[in-house]
């Protein structure tokens, strides 16, 4: 039987377990459920999760370790003139027992030992299956019946039951923090690999970024350089746009909102700028190349100022619209938080509205606001599209926001399209920007977490 | 039990009949004088019909069952109802014989003359320097900063708090326990120098040892302000107060002195609330 099918079988057989141990429970019970331990519902989860989770991870782990365990038995069955040959050698005769197995290639266009290993292998791998619905068979139904006979009043399913869900919420979460983990590591690693070619003095300190990597030593420009200056100047100055944009309408965006508009006002809008958030970052990317680009150009034009078409200005301005949400948002929320009495003191005192909103409504409210703005930090500083096709990818050193700029997430995009090597500097450079980036984001995420915990309980 | 409910009263049916507050309230000096005031929050009607004088000096407490409607009364002699959407408030309050409600009169100078003390200490999250000096710089009160710590040090020492607050006035206020809280609200409140103060249930989130200390502040203050109190508490309205004014599902049913009202009742509902039959 294939494994698939076997699943299926399983959680059939499962699903039947459930249906007798709450038959059984019900039973027991003398038709008193009040003299059952736990609710009938869980002496049927207790069975059938004790039929299907031992016959599971039998199956899991066969399938983890079956095909090695049979290549195994197969190689050793190989005559002496491959079993002695050296591992490179090994591999590409796996990969032809591999290719015959597949279908790719006929057996007749092959040294007959191999044709007969790999008849062998799928022989070896049947009979596998069939031993492994046996064995799956077997102690599911000893599991199923164990468990159905163990119901008894008396038995505490609910409580083994909950252990069995709690057991699986710790390990989704592991997962998820494992997962983390293992992106974090897999960057660093490449990064120190990128280290040991180029030097971290270079990479950090270098005002020039021009990753190019020689074919051949006369080449034009043949000497690559990996300064990340130009690109963390470029990052600064359009995530620096964006901010002049987005925070001061996301603010007095918010206080209207919050303060000064009637309910129902705030109903239609506030949804409204939030659909900002919502368009994909690739429409900004042409709105801002297409439409916002020209008409700086055109405006630079007549008032004697030369702007490239593709500037930093124009990717910035349109990030900034991008991320008001997160500051308006997250600053509505704060403000709308900030308790009815702390207004009505405000106003008792005679503090006008302005008095009240300045004075004592956005302070109390900064933790929200702080968060909310290095939200829209970290957005700006991962932006990727519209830098791209706004703000193009020359790696100029300057802070002139009518030039083009390039920033870190465009230079990895740029580094890892098309044909790579995966051992030349160039390639391993998007890994050291990719972890310089990550550091960044979590220096600015770990700020906004000790700005909300050091004045979170203020007004509490 | 039941016996208790034959000997009662009838009640009066106070939606149908066509009531009259009971005892006199006017008063031949008063502070306010509110006439006809109604108020409703949107279509409902919260406050019917009521006249009542408060006098200069003196200390007088809104006593009834929870929603009778003496917050509400409250915070009509401030304007603060003018931040609650859909409310709307009808008649004639008059504060030294200026309308309160007439067009001319700005909600923002009158809360500076009429000062509010709420219900739960509400701090500013500030230190407890800032917190006094927040009304006497937005009113702009001192011309300078020695000028302001003489307001600041003046209105602690009056709401009792400064020989426990001097040493640490750049604290923040939020770290004072519940009743210092609210001795410090007080002490924001008198900062402005009103004319009167509004106290809405002041002691409601406090312990008995603060609300001792709160209750004989308020007597020390009445010889400088008008005191309008709301208080849930009857004993505590007999302890602070000269004059009582029983309210009841938004009509004010009884005036009087305090001692009158509490050692003779007229009306039957003020005697129920007062015996404790109800309420």
């Amino acid at each position: 039987m294939q494994p698939h099918t076997l699943f299926w079988m399983l959680l059939g057989l499962a699903a039947y377990g459930y249906y007798l141990g709450r038959k059984r429970a019900l039973t027991v019970s003398g038709g008193e459920i009040r003299r059952l331990h736990s609710l009938p519902d869980y002496y049927g989860y207790y069975v059938a999760l004790w039929c299907a989770l031992p016959a599971l991870a039998i199956l899991s782990l066969w399938l983890l370790l079956d095909d090695k365990i049979i290549l195994r038995w197969v190689l050793a069955e190989l005559p002496p003139a491959y079993r002695n040959l050296p591992p490179d050698r090994l591999s590409l005769t796996v990969n032809v027992i591999a290719n015959l197995l597949a279908g790719e290639r006929q057996a007749n266009t092959v040294d007959p030992a191999l044709a007969e290993a790999a008849e062998h292998y799928r022989h070896l791998k049947q009979l596998g299956y069939h031993a492994l619905t046996v064995l799956v068979f077997a102690c599911a139904t000893a599991a199923l019946t164990w468990a159905h006979r163990r119901i008894s009043p008396t038995l505490r399913a609910r409580n083994r039951v909950e252990t069995v869900v709690r057991i699986a919420l710790v390990a989704s979460s592991v997962l998820a923090i494992l997962t983390t983990i293992g992106i974090v590591l897999s960057v660093l690693f490449e990064a120190l690999r990128f280290f040991e070619m180029v030097s971290p003095l270079e990479f950090f300190f270098g005002l020039h970024w021009s990753p190019q990597i020689a074919i051949r030593a006369d080449q034009v420009g043949a000497s690559g350089s990996f300064g990340f200056i130009p690109l963390l100047t470029g990052t600064l100055l359009i995530t620096a746009i964006a901010m002049a944009v987005a925070a001061p309408l996301g603010l007095l965006s918010a206080i209207y909102l919050s303060e000064f508009a009637k309910r129902r006002t705030r109903a239609i809008v506030k949804p409204i700028l939030e659909v900002l958030a919502g368009v994909p970052t690739v429409v900004y990317g042409f709105f801002a190349a297409l439409v916002v680009a020209p008409w700086l150009r055109d405006l630079g034009a007549r008032l004697g100022l030369s702007i490239s078409s593709e500037s930093a200005l124009a990717a910035g301005l349109v990030m900034g619209i991008m991320i008001i949400p997160f500051v308006s948002s997250l600053t509505d929320d704060a403000l709308t938080a900030v308790p009815r009495s702390l207004r009505e003191g405000a106003y008792g005192l005679g503090a006008t509205q302005a008095e009240t909103i300045t004075g004592v409504l956005l302070p109390a409210a900064l933790p929200g606001i702080v968060s909310g703005l290095l939200l829209a930090v970290s957005r700006a500083i991962g932006e990727t599209m519209i830098v791209v096709m706004a703000a193009g990818m020359a790696a100029k050193l300057t802070l002139n926001p009518l030039e083009s700029v390039t920033t870190i997430t465009v230079q990895i995009v740029a580094l890892l399209v098309g044909d790579q090597e995966f051992d030349s500097p160039k390639t391993l450079a998007a890994f050291a920007l990719g972890l310089t980036l990550f550091v960044v984001t979590l220096a600015l995420n770990l700020v906004a977490l000790h700005v909300i915990r050091k004045y979170r309980e203020q007004y509490e | 039990m039941n016996t208790v409910i034959t000997e009662r009263h009838t009640t009066p049916d106070l939606e149908t009949d066509d009531h009259r507050t009971v005892g006199d309230y006017t008063l031949a000096e008063p502070r306010f004088t509110c006439r006809h005031v109604n108020v409703f929050y949107g279509d409902k009607q919260a406050l019917f019909d009521i006249n009542l004088d408060i006098g200069q000096r003196e200390v007088i407490a809104l006593i009834g069952p929870s929603g009778c409607g003496k917050s509400t009364f409250l915070r009509c002699l401030n304007r603060m109802n003018d931040i609650i959407e859909g409310c709307r408030v009808e008649g004639d309050i008059r504060l030294d014989d200026q309308d309160i409600y007439a067009k001319e009169m700005d909600p923002v100078l009158l809360r500076a003359r009429v000062g509010m003390v709420f219900q739960k200490p509400n701090p500013f999250p500030k230190s407890i320097y800032d917190n006094v000096a927040y009304g006497p710089r937005i009113h702009g009160l001192a011309a300078n900063r020695t000028e302001l710590d003489e307001i600041v040090e003046t209105s602690l020492k009056r709401a009792g708090l400064w020989k426990e607050v001097k040493d640490r006035l750049d604290h923040p206020a939020t770290g004072l326990s519940g009743g210092q809280q609210q001795r410090l609200c007080i002490a924001r409140t008198i900062a402005v120098n009103p004319e009167v103060v509004l106290m809405d249930e002041p002691c409601s989130a406090l312990d008995p040892i603060a609300t001792a200390t709160i209750e004989q502040l308020i007597d020390e203050l009445r010889s400088r302000y008008t005191i309008v109190i709301v208080t849930h508490s009857m004993q505590q309205a007999a302890r602070v107060s000269q004059r009582t004014a029983y309210f009841h599902m938004g009509r004010l049913i009884e005036v009087g002195e305090t001692t009158e009202i509490f050692t003779n009742p007229r009306h039957p509902l003020t005697e129920d609330y007062i015996t404790g039959r109800f309420g």
